[in-house]
């Protein structure tokens, strides 16, 4: 058996304005299955996507956030979180569904420099 | 070297759909293997037969089927599929309409992985 | 690891936050509209000379041609597809579009 692929989901785009965030979160559902090293990232506009408090029934638009509380199930237990978008964002840990990990630019920088493969979303 | 493409947007609207065929074409005439293209988000409008451009442009669905004769995958996602009035009554030569499944495959197969579009 | 930023610098962070997470030494191709961000004589030239000291930066030659940009930041390097290709076969690619 090879080694596992690492692959890395960078979420770098807000929810509901475009569909990017939620059809890759689609995407790291099906991929959880296939026993590869998968991490998920929330970087710029992306940390919105795991923001608590979403309402989006006036809208009639699905609300995808507690989906990111299942990933778990899913043996995706990887979260990351850019400190400095978080922040510039006004947000803490205790905004979101999730408790993602906070890393600085040069972690996150070692980060990728591991992933075989990259997907942005 | 395998390489896997990822098209995450419509064609002429964006760029994207334009830049993954010039890349592929180039890697494919230096010699490469292309394990598959896989067309997500929008990208899955790429590969409507009901195609019709203006004479004088490109015509980007043609030039995708073109490349599936060289016998290169060219994979539709079946959910981004099914939200935009993409099925097989409509789809086009050489391409076809699978899971995200198919996506990982690739990654897992492929050398080297660009996305283009988002 | 091999950068490719699409989007206009003007109009996007997409640049930034390649910089931002780019390690020293690692290249980064311009194309589609991020090409404007290689055209000389702008606010962001200086910006750019910056960038090339850490980053060898590569334009897309097709797409500077398409958008009538001719005169391009000394130290740019020009490209086409085929060298596109050749760069991502030395390094893994991250998009930031």
């Amino acid at each position: 058996m090879s080694e596992p692929t690492k692959m890395m989901f960078m979420m770098r785009k807000a929810p509901y304005g475009t569909i990017y965030s939620f059809e890759g979160l689609e995407a790291v559902l099906v991929m959880g299955a296939y026993e590869q090293d998968i991490s998920l990232l929330f970087v710029d506009d992306g940390v919105y996507a795991i923001k608590k408090g979403m309402d989006t029934s006036p809208l009639g638009i699905k609300d995808f956030s507690p989906t990111f509380r299942v990933l778990d199930g899913y043996d995706i237990d990887k979260l990351y979180i850019d400190k400095e978008s978080m922040e510039a964002r006004g947000l803490t840990l205790d905004d979101f569904v999730v408790e993602p990990e906070v890393l600085d630019k040069e972690q996150i920088a070692k980060l990728m420099e591991e992933q075989d493969v990259v997907f942005p979303f | 070297m395998k390489f896997g493409v990822l098209v995450q947007e419509g064609p002429y609207h964006h760029q994207s759909s334009d830049s993954a065929y010039q890349f592929v074409k180039a890697a494919m005439d230096k010699g490469h293997e292309i394990v598959g293209v896989f067309f997500y988000h929008d990208g899955v409008i790429n590969s409507t037969k009901l195609t019709d451009p203006q004479q004088d442009d490109r015509h980007i669905q043609k030039r995708w089927s073109e490349i599936a004769e060289k016998g290169v995958d060219l994979v539709v996602c079946i959910a981004a599929a099914k939200r935009r009035g993409i099925n097989d009554d409509v789809l086009a030569p050489g391409f076809r309409i699978s899971g995200l499944g198919q996506l990982t495959e690739m990654a897992i197969k492929a050398d080297r992985f660009v996305s283009f579009g988002a | 690891m091999l950068h490719l930023v699409n989007k206009s610098p003007y109009s996007s962070s997409s640049l930034d936050s390649c910089l931002k997470f780019a390690t020293k030494g690692a290249p980064i191709i311009l194309f589609e509209d991020a090409i404007y961000g290689a055209m000389a004589g702008t606010s962001l030239e200086s910006k750019m000379i910056e960038v090339m000291k850490d980053h060898p930066v590569y334009a897309i030659k097709e797409d500077l041609m398409a958008r009538g940009v001719n005169n391009i930041i000394p130290g740019v390097r020009e490209i086409d597809y085929t060298g596109f290709v050749e760069l991502v076969e030395q390094h893994r690619p991250c998009t930031w579009s």
